[in-house]
């Protein structure tokens, strides 16, 4: 009995100690970006493919003209709401003062300057599948773009979500730097993986989630609950979705389905941009999401 | 002699009969209807352009410009009525339009007026070949995405 209490109390130091390490960003390697210098004008097709502005545009932002990632757009869902952060070029308010380093280790591993995790309502469970050097590209892009002194809101979470130290374990359960698609042979389908599972993020919504918000690659893309908790989002994999190669296409660039019904919802903001890359890029997304394994909808 | 005599009646009676299941299948109220109704007829003449751009049917000259036309006619008809109080999706089942619409009414006709200028741009061209609507779908499906990204409720 008396030995017993300082052993129980040595196992639970370790074990907070062992919790401690486990939880602890892992930033990325500065060697992934050493002597890549970014190219802005290819860093805007990485910025359109990944969407950036539709979530970091304010919520009452004007279409025209060069993107202000002013921040304020809020996302509600069931772990509290969200609230996009202004990341444009201000040096106060925005990431004008970060490091080409700090932007990428932010957009791929989600970890801030200062070492804490961000929440993954910043895809970066998709980005960190991205090549860095497309990343510095992006990066010398977002530093073209006009600068707003918008302060940042902070999130709305309840505990335990506010606890940021706690991603750490969500990050070691459920952020994999693989391919879903482990089979790639032609450059095209590779090019379509790096759009659909890293830039484009589709399986971010696309893909069912569990209940501590992991996705269930599983059952990669065959639709899921909207996280906003109004209706579902469809599947897109083969044996989800029986549209022709055309139609995906048209439905990317136009919004229009074979029905001629339209995009609604959060796709409009996806088309209005996914509509601007090269065709040989939508050509790619309809190459991935064909040789994506069938299933049937996950219900 | 006789089905030319009957023909008309037959075929009058059937309309009548699907008109009657239409309705009795429907409780919606009638301004409902109405506005589902005219999406339908925007998504019809979409279609015919639709399918000449994906290549499901031949261009046709008078075909492309009769339904560029017809949209544009469309989007230029006035709206007053469609949207009465407690018609939204949150008032009554079978409709999609969220309540946000009715809070910014002037917004959203702020965009039909961007579908009918995207439509009449569409009719200025829809005649003078197939590359010249395949130019002009893109803004004209875009523009009926942002009145849908904005005020239809997700499909469940």
């Amino acid at each position: 009995m008396n030995i017993g209490w300082p052993i129980g109390a040595a196992v639970l130091v370790a074990a907070a100690g062992a919790a401690w390490i486990l939880s602890a960003p892992s930033p990325l390697p500065r060697a992934a970006i050493a002597g890549a210098a970014g190219d802005a004008q290819a860093g805007e097709r990485v910025f359109l493919a990944a969407g950036c502005a539709s979530c970091h545009t304010a919520p009452d932002a004007e279409d025209d003209g060069p993107p202000v990632l002013a921040g304020g757009q809020r996302f509600a869902t069931s772990f509290g709401t969200f609230v996009a952060p202004n990341i444009s070029p201000d040096p106060e308010h925005g990431i004008g003062a970060w490091s080409d380093y700090d932007i990428v280790n932010a957009v791929m591993r989600g970890v801030s300057p200062d070492g804490r995790h961000y929440y993954p309502a910043l895809p970066y469970a998709a980005y960190n599948k991205a090549d860095p050097a497309e990343m510095m590209n992006l990066v010398a892009y977002l530093r073209t773009l006009p600068a707003s002194d918008t302060p940042s809101s902070a999130h709305e979470l309840g505990f335990p979500f506010n606890i940021r130290r706690s991603l750490g374990f969500w990050k070691l359960l459920y952020l994999r730097d693989d391919w879903v698609l482990q089979d790639a042979p032609t450059p095209e389908l590779q090019r379509g993986r790096e759009l659909v599972e890293a830039l484009a993020h589709c399986g971010e919504c696309h893909t069912p989630r569990n209940a501590l918000g992991g996705l269930e690659t599983g059952a990669w893309l065959t639709g899921a609950a909207n996280p906003s908790g109004e209706g579902r989002i469809p599947g897109i994999a083969p044996g989800t979705l029986d549209w022709s190669d055309g139609d995906i296409a048209a439905y990317l660039t136009t919004g229009l389905t074979p029905d001629y019904d339209s995009a609604g919802g959060e796709m409009v903001a996806v088309i209005d941009k996914l509509a601007q890359l090269p065709p040989e890029d939508i050509d790619a997304i309809v190459s991935y999401l064909n040789a994506v394994p069938s299933h049937e909808d996950a219900g | 002699m006789q089905i030319h005599r009957f023909g008309p009646a037959l075929a009058l009676l059937s309309i009548v009969g699907a008109t009657t299941t239409a309705f009795g299948q429907s409780d919606l109220p009638p301004p409902v209807e109405a506005r589902q109704h005219h999406m339908q007829l925007y998504a019809f003449n979409l279609g015919v352009l639709g399918d000449m751009v994906r290549g499901n049917t031949d261009y046709d000259a008078a075909l492309a410009r009769a339904a560029a036309d017809r949209l544009a006619a469309l989007a230029e008809l006035s709206q007053v009525g469609y949207y009465p109080d407690g018609t939204s999706a949150s008032e009554i089942e079978g409709s999609r339009a969220l309540p946000l619409l009715w809070d910014e009414r002037e917004n959203y006709d702020e965009l039909t007026g961007k579908l009918a200028d995207a439509a009449a741009q569409m009719a200025s061209v829809a005649g003078n070949g197939l590359e010249a609507v395949q130019g002009e779908m893109q803004a004209l499906g875009q523009s009926c995405g942002a009145c849908h990204e904005l005020y239809r409720e997700s499909d469940d």
